[in-house]
């Protein structure tokens, strides 16, 4: 060991009085940990390329056939365009709906837009499986189960709260004087949220559009009781799959998916980045 | 004379009380949207539970969750779990944000891709990822009998223990967020001031920096503690059918008893439990803090 890294071992970590030698520990721990956060997703991606029946680390041969038995099985695929539809709509549909919402209860300052506001937040906080059982029953009751639509409205319903918070939080730190000056050179209230307003918000309604495909995308428990027939969506097919027994084609299906959410959450990043202008 | 009127009608537009309930109504199609897939529904389901079996007004649902011991041992099972996953993730997380967040603050972003990963990837993915791992032919239990730490495979799958596993796996970085963002925000000259006053290290940190910490800490836990007793899918594929929380028995009610009633009852149980857990704590901690630090 170099003097120089000794030297850093003997050097007091920030305001601990304590050198960093005394709790490498502490260091050891954190990574660790970060490990344990990251590594089992991430050994799903080699074990995909698996020549075996039996999911093998490292894997001995490699192959492709796990990809081939998903993307040549119809029912994998009509399920994964299921997801893929659902995803789209409902980010449309709650960025949409999510974004009027936050903007609107935002500026009212009405003694009502604070009660809304927090009914809007309530869907973060009801425990899924009663979402899923009563959307259920009551889908039942106006034919609503097994539809797109169906999908659609109750992913749409639990992604609205993350738009509102996400728009909400950009709102805050926007200056909304900026609408005001719009306004009193003569642009009407849509006028001026459209042409001031919304293009400093862009980014956050981007990122919120992007948080609404994932939370559709990656949600299982309202689709196992909602989506079914020609609409069962890629998670509930996972869900049963995984019940029967371990089949090799899903670390296929979850390469799959690890690879489009990273690139989505990296598309929203890069967009956010490239956006900040001060 | 249409002209006027419109003109009229603009100018009281402008009025600002008009203005507001307009406003306002930019809020009516999300909370339409909430009102017909969230609020009906939950509110069709405390109607149910309030119904016997012969379709009148009756308690039986809630008398037989008070009655048969299987109930109770579901709340208590469903308690334990959480608390226990909460424990875990308050030993493995605050040790995790300390260190991070005294890392330089680019370090400690990249670090926090790590932490934050979980959250845009599925949770039947990384649960899918867990049944590989922990399986008795998987790598977990090759490693540690080559390793020479334990000499037949252990059932660390489809059990108690793959259940906690996997939810301490989803759970830690709602405990991380807040409390990494809480201790960011403490002020390192009250540890120098500390150190001056003559506490050593150990002094310093609990009389000092931990106390600072709690808010972030206590608002992670109470996050944690309350998504874990609505924990369904976790438990029904890693629990291999021995781990039945709350939310398992709710579904098995619908889907192979078809008992409504009985699923409501346990539903409605569940989110008064947690909606009183949540308002008591709010007493407490600042609520905004629950989803602090950044959305992923």
């Amino acid at each position: 060991m170099s003097a120089r890294d000794a030297s850093w071992l003997n050097r007091p970590a920030t305001e601990t009085q304590i050198p960093h030698r005394a709790r490498l520990w502490l260091y050891l721990l954190a990574v660790a940990v970060v490990t344990f956060l990251v590594l089992p997703t991430l050994i799903v991606i080699p074990m995909s390329f698996s020549a075996s029946q039996y999911l093998e680390f490292p894997p001995r041969e490699w192959s492709l056939r796990w990809y081939q038995s998903y993307f040549g099985s119809a029912a994998w695929m009509q399920a994964t365009a299921t997801s893929v539809k659902a995803g789209l709509l409902t980010a449309v549909v709650a960025t949409a709906l999510g974004t009027l919402a936050a903007y609107g209860l935002f500026v009212s300052r009405l003694r009502a837009a604070g009660a809304v506001m927090a009914l809007l937040l309530t869907p973060i906080i009801v425990p899924i499986i009663l979402v899923g059982i009563g959307v259920f029953y009551a889908y039942v009751r106006i034919r609503l189960v097994n539809t797109l639509a169906g999908l659609v409205l109750a992913h749409s319903m639990l992604a609205v709260p993350l738009v509102v918070m996400v728009v909400t939080s950009a709102l805050k730190s926007y200056d909304m004087n900026q609408e005001m000056v719009a306004r009193s050179l003569g642009a009407s209230r849509p006028r001026a949220f459209l042409l001031v307003t919304l293009p400093q918000i862009k980014l956050a309604v981007a990122t919120s559009a992007v948080l609404a495909f994932l939370t559709s995308f990656d949600e299982v428990v309202v689709a196992i009781f909602v989506s079914g027939g020609d609409n069962a969506t890629l998670t509930r097919n996972m869900f049963n799959a995984l019940r029967d027994q371990i089949d090799p084609t899903i670390a296929a299906i979850s390469t799959v998916m690890i690879v489009l959410s990273s690139a989505l959450i990296l598309l929203a990043q890069l967009l956010g980045r490239s956006g900040v202008r001060r | 004379m249409r002209s006027d009127a419109a003109l009229n009608a603009a100018g009281l537009r402008r009025d600002a009380r008009a203005e507001r309930i307009a406003l306002f109504g930019l809020g009516l199609p999300a909370l339409a949207l909430v009102t017909v897939t969230m609020v009906i529904p939950v509110a069709w389901l405390f109607w149910l539970s309030f119904l016997g079996d012969d379709g009148a007004l009756s308690l039986e649902h809630y008398r037989r969750l008070i009655e048969q011991a299987s109930y109770a041992r579901i709340f208590r099972a469903t308690f334990e779990i959480s608390a226990i996953v909460t424990a875990i993730c308050i030993l493995l997380g605050y040790p995790l944000a300390y260190v991070l967040s005294q890392l330089p603050r680019r370090i400690a972003n990249l670090c926090m891709i790590g932490v934050l990963m979980p959250f845009w990837t599925s949770i039947l993915v990384r649960t899918y990822a867990w049944l590989v791992l922990l399986q008795r032919q998987g790598l977990i239990n090759s490693l540690g009998i080559r390793l020479g730490l334990w000499d037949e495979p252990l059932a660390l799958v489809h059990n108690l223990t793959g259940t906690l596993i996997g939810m301490v796996h989803i759970m830690l970085p709602f405990l991380v967020l807040p409390l990494y963002g809480s201790m960011r925000a403490i002020d390192r000259d009250y540890l120098k001031a500390a150190a001056n006053l003559g506490a050593g290290p150990t002094r310093a940190f609990w009389l000092v920096f931990f106390p600072l910490s709690l808010p972030g800490l206590s608002a992670g836990a109470l996050i944690v503690f309350i998504l874990c007793l609505g924990f369904y899918v976790t438990p029904a594929l890693l629990g291999g059918g021995t781990v039945i929380m709350v939310a398992n028995r709710i579904a098995s009610d619908i889907e192979i008893f078809f008992n409504w009633g009985a699923a409501s009852a346990l539903g409605v149980v569940l989110l008064v439990l947690a909606a009183a857990i949540l308002l008591a704590a709010a007493r407490l901690i600042r609520l905004d803090r629950l989803f602090g630090g950044h959305a992923p």
